[in-house]
C-alpha cells in the first residue's frame, strides 16, 4: 500500500544528514563531555558547535542556547523559571486559550499554585487581539507566553508586535515557537522576545531534544538541578546524540528553509484547491493567509474527523484530527472551540501538515481518495441527509 | 485501494483471550481485519488526586500486541461520554429506583451494536465480530437471522445479547461462539497469544474492586440521601437503612436485624425509600411482568407460548409460560415458583439453543 504522510506538525522523520551527524555518538564517541580525559574532550566541541548552529538559526548567541529534552521542557522551564508563584506582587501570567497543552496545563498548574492567569480570546481566524493583550497587562504581569505558530490551524501570531508591547512593559515574554522554527525564518534579535522554546523533531531533527533560547541576562530557576551542564540552567549529562541532530537539523533548516518552503507551499494550496473543487461543505480554519506555509486545517461538514482520519490511515494516508496529544476523544479541540466554531464543525476537523519528503503526486493521490471517502461518510450521516432535506 | 472481494471485519477488542481469538480465526480465515478497542472509562480519572493519564488501563494495551502480532490495523475509540451516558448513569439511576440493573447488556446494545457497528460501517465493513460466546444463523423458512446459546453451555452469553435487531444481527460475526472456552485458551496459545492465560474480566468492568455500593455512593452529585427503614410485609419497622442503592433482591447480608431467622431483601417501597425484608420462602414468586421486549426467532409473540427461561446470568433455565398483555408487555408464568425475581434484570426466552427473545424485568407476582 502507498504510504503518505501528511502529520509534519505531529512529528516529522529525521533527516538523512541528521541521523548521519548522530551515529558516532551512538557508537564510538560515547564520551561524558563533562570528563577531562580525551574520551570527553572529544565530545565536548560539537556541543558547542551543535550549539552554534541552533543559534544561528535564531540569530541567537550561542551563550543564550539552553539545550531541553523537547519542547515541552522548554516551555515548562520558560514559564516555572520566570514565575515565582511565591511573590504576590508579581504573579500574573497572560497567555491564550489557543497554546499547545504544555504551554496551557502548565499555566493552569501556576493558576493552582496562586498565580493569576489570563487566557486571551481568539478570533474566528484564530488571531488575537493586540488591544486585549494591552488591557490584560496589570502591575503585577511578569510573563506573556504566546505562541508564534498555532499548531492545529497554523495560524501565525504577531510576536513582533507582542514583544515591543512586553518590552514597552518591562515583562519578560515567553513565545514557544515549535511549530514556526524551520517554516519559517525565525529572528529573535528582530522579535523582541526574551525566550524561544523550539523541539527538534518538529524539524526533522530527533525526539527527546530541544531548546530554549535565552535572551542574555535574563536569569532563570532551573527545573532540573544538578550538576553544572548547560551553565547550570540544565542539569543532567548532555543528551549529545540529540543535540548533535538538533544541530544538523537546525543547519539544514538554515540551509535550505527558503527553497522547501515554497514547494511547500505550493503543494498545500494545490491540495487545498483541489479539495474545495472536488467537495462543497468545506471549511477552512485558521488564519487564510497568516499562517505557517505547510499546515492546512480543514472540517468536513456532517462528519466526524476521526471517521474520516481512519478511513484515510487505511488508505494510507497519515493525517491527524486535533493534535496528536488530544486526538482520541471526542472532545472538539480547545483551539478550534475557542475559534468559536461549533462543535459539529469542530468535529469534522482535519488537519494536514505537509513536509520535506512530500511530492506533487502525493497530492494527486489524496485528492484521489478523499472526496470518495467524505462522500461516502456523508451518504451514512443522519445530519447530512437532514440537511439534504431541508434544501429540498 | 483495499481488494473489494474481501470481506472486511471489525473486531471489537477488550484486551481478553475472547475477542483476541476472534480476531486471530477472522483473520485466518481471510478476512481483511480491523481491530478496535473501545475505550470507555478513565479509571485514573476517579480518584481526586494526582494525574490523569491521557492512556488507557492494561487492557487496551494487551489488545493493541495482539491485533501487533496478527498484524492488523487497530484503533482506539473514545467512547467515555456515551459510556458514561449510556452505561453509567443508568447503572447508577437504576439502583437508586430499588433495581439491579445490568450493565453489559446496555454496553452491547448501545456502545457496542450500535455506535462500534456504525463505526464499522464507516469504515466500509461487512461486519462487526465480537468474542461473545453465541452463535448467529440465517433460517431460510422465517427468513430470519436467529441467534443461539454458545456451544460452551458454561460461557454461553446469549442472555446479554438479546436485544439484537435483525438489521444488527445480520452485520456480526461471533467467531469464537463455536468453540468451548477451553478451546479457545488453547488456540491462543497455539497461536503465540499472550493473552492465552489471561484471568476471565471482573465482574462489572468499570468496578474494579467490585464494590459497587461504594461506586455509588462516591458518584459526583450523589447527595440525595434515600436513607429509610426496613420494614416487614406489614410494614412494622424492623430497623434502619443506609440508602437503597445497597440492597438488591435476595439480599440477606447487612441488613443488621437481629433474628434468629435469616431475613432477606424482598423489594422496596419507592416513596417512603423503604426497604421490605421477609423470610426465605417469602423470595419465592409464581411469575413475572417484562417490559421493552425484543423478539429474534419471530418479529413480534402474538400467542402464548412456552418456553425456558433465564432470570438472571448463571442461573439455571426454567420452565415458564409466556403471555402477551395489552401494551406490549408480557406475563412470564412459572412452572414452578422462583427465587428472588429482580426487577432490572432481562429475562430471556429459550427454546432449546435458540434464543426467541426477551424483556426487561418490571416487577415479580
Amino acid at each position: 500500500m502507498k504510504k503518505i504522510y501528511m502529520d509534519h506538525n505531529a512529528t516529522t522523520p529525521l533527516h538523512p544528514e541528521a541521523l548521519d551527524a548522530m551515529l558516532p555518538f551512538l557508537k564510538d564517541n560515547f564520551g561524558n563531555p563533562s570528563s577531562i580525559h580525551w574520551a570527553g574532550r572529544g565530545v565536548k566541541k560539537y556541543i558547542d558547535e551543535a550549539r552554534e548552529k541552533a543559534a544561528d538559526l535564531l540569530n541567537a548567541d550561542p551563550s543564550e542556547i539552553v539545550f531541553t529534552g523537547g519542547g515541552s521542557e522548554g516551555d515548562n522551564l520558560a514559564i516555572k523559571g520566570v514565575v515565582n508563584v511565591l511573590k504576590k506582587k508579581s504573579n500574573h501570567i497572560i497567555t491564550t486559550q489557543v497554546e499547545h497543552p504544555a504551554v496551557l496545563t502548565t499555566c493552569q498548574y501556576m493558576e493552582k499554585r496562586g498565580c493569576k492567569v489570563t487566557y486571551l480570546p481568539v478570533d474566528h481566524d484564530g488571531m488575537i487581539d493586540l488591544d486585549d493583550l494591552r488591557d490584560s497587562i496589570t502591575k503585577k504581569t511578569v510573563l506573556i507566553s504566546i505562541m508564534y505558530a498555532n499548531n492545529e490551524t497554523g495560524t501565525l501570531f504577531p510576536i513582533k508586535e507582542v514583544g515591543e508591547i512586553a518590552a514597552d512593559n518591562g515583562i519578560v515574554f515567553h513565545t514557544d515557537a515549535v511549530q514556526a522554527v524551520g517554516k519559517i525564518p525565525v529572528d529573535v534579535k528582530d522579535l523582541n522576545v526574551d525566550l524561544l522554546s523550539l523541539s527538534g523533531h518538529k524539524l526533522y531533527g530527533p525526539k527527546g531534544i530541544g531548546c530554549l533560547y535565552v535572551k542574555e541576562g535574563r536569569s532563570l530557576v532551573p527545573l532540573i538541578h544538578g550538576g553544572h551542564q548547560e551553565g547550570g540552567r540544565r542539569a543532567g549529562t548532555e543528551n549529545i546524540p540529540g543535540i548533535v541532530g538538533l544541530g544538523k537539523a537546525c543547519e539544514i533548516a538554515n540551509r535550505d528553509m527558503e527553497s522547501q518552503l515554497k514547494h511547500i507551499a505550493k503543494l498545500r494550496d494545490r491540495l487545498y484547491k483541489g479539495v474545495i473543487d472536488k467537495l462543497d461543505h468545506v471549511k477552512l480554519n485558521g488564519h487564510p493567509v497568516n499562517r505557517i506555509p505547510n499546515t492546512l486545517n480543514l472540517s468536513f461538514e456532517f462528519i466526524e474527523g476521526e471517521s474520516l482520519l481512519l478511513n484515510l490511515d487505511l488508505e494510507g494516508i497519515a493525517v491527524s484530527s486535533g493534535s496528536a496529544c488530544t486526538s482520541g476523544s471526542l472532545k472538539p479541540s480547545h483551539v478550534l472551540t475557542a475559534m468559536d466554531i461549533t462543535p459539529e464543525i469542530a468535529q469534522g476537523s482535519l488537519r494536514f501538515s505537509l513536509g520535506l519528503g512530500n511530492t506533487e503526486e502525493d497530492v494527486e493521490y489524496v485528492l484521489g481518495v478523499l472526496p470518495e471517502i467524505v462522500n461516502r461518510l456523508r451518504s451514512m450521516s443522519p445530519l447530512y441527509s437532514s440537511r439534504k432535506s431541508e434544501s429540498g | 485501494m483495499r481488494d473489494k472481494c474481501q470481506k472486511r471485519v471489525v473486531v471489537s477488542m477488550s484486551g481478553g483471550v475472547d475477542s483476541s481469538v476472534a480476531a486471530a480465526l477472522l483473520k485466518e480465515r481471510g478476512y481483511d481485519v480491523i481491530g478496535v478497542s473501545m475505550q470507555i472509562w478513565n479509571y485514573s480519572s476517579q480518584g481526586d488526586e494526582g494525574f490523569r493519564s491521557c492512556c488507557s488501563p492494561e487492557d487496551i494495551y494487551h489488545a493493541r500486541a495482539v491485533a501487533d502480532k496478527l498484524e492488523i490495523p487497530f484503533y482506539v475509540l473514545n467512547l467515555e461520554n456515551e459510556f458514561e451516558k449510556e452505561v453509567i448513569n443508568y447503572f447508577v439511576s437504576e439502583y437508586m429506583n430499588g433495581r439491579t440493573p445490568n450493565p453489559c447488556i446496555l454496553c452491547n446494545q448501545k456502545l457496542k451494536f450500535e455506535i462500534l457497528l456504525r463505526k464499522a460501517l464507516e469504515l466500509q465493513a461487512d461486519y462487526l465480530a465480537t468474542g461473545h460466546y453465541a452463535r448467529i444463523s440465517w433460517n431460510d423458512s422465517r427468513g430470519r437471522y436467529l441467534l443461539f446459546k454458545g456451544v460452551d453451555a458454561e460461557k454461553d452469553q446469549s442472555y446479554f445479547l438479546f436485544t439484537l435487531k435483525q438489521e444488527e444481527i445480520k452485520r456480526l460475526v461471533f467467531p469464537i461462539g463455536d468453540f468451548a472456552k477451553k478451546e479457545v485458551r488453547e488456540i491462543a496459545a497455539k497461536l503465540g497469544l499472550k493473552v492465552a492465560y489471561k484471568k476471565e474480566s471482573q465482574e462489572i468492568c468499570f468496578i474494579p474492586d467490585n464494590d459497587y455500593r461504594r461506586f455509588i455512593t462516591g458518584r459526583k452529585g450523589m447527595d440525595k440521601s434515600t436513607k429509610g427503614n426496613v420494614i416487614n410485609k406489614d410494614g412494622d419497622v424492623l430497623g434502619k437503612h443506609e440508602g437503597i442503592h445497597l440492597f438488591t433482591i435476595g439480599q440477606r447480608k447487612g441488613l443488621g436485624i437481629p433474628a434468629s431467622h435469616p431475613y432477606y431483601v424482598l423489594g422496596f417501597e419507592l416513596k417512603s425509600n423503604s426497604v421490605i425484608v421477609g423470610r426465605d420462602e417469602d423470595l419465592l414468586c409464581k411469575g413475572l411482568i417484562a417490559e421493552d421486549l425484543n423478539w429474534i426467532l419471530f418479529p413480534d409473540l402474538d400467542s402464548e407460548i412456552t418456553a425456558s427461561c433465564k432470570i438472571r446470568y448463571r442461573y439455571k433455565d426454567t420452565e415458564a409460560t409466556i403471555i402477551p398483555q395489552d401494551g406490549g408487555n408480557v406475563l412470564v408464568r412459572f412452572k414452578k415458583p422462583q427465587k428472588a425475581i429482580t426487577p432490572g434484570q432481562a429475562v430471556v426466552f429459550y427454546d432449546g439453543d435458540v434464543v426467541i427473545g426477551g424483556g426487561w424485568i418490571k416487577e415479580s407476582i
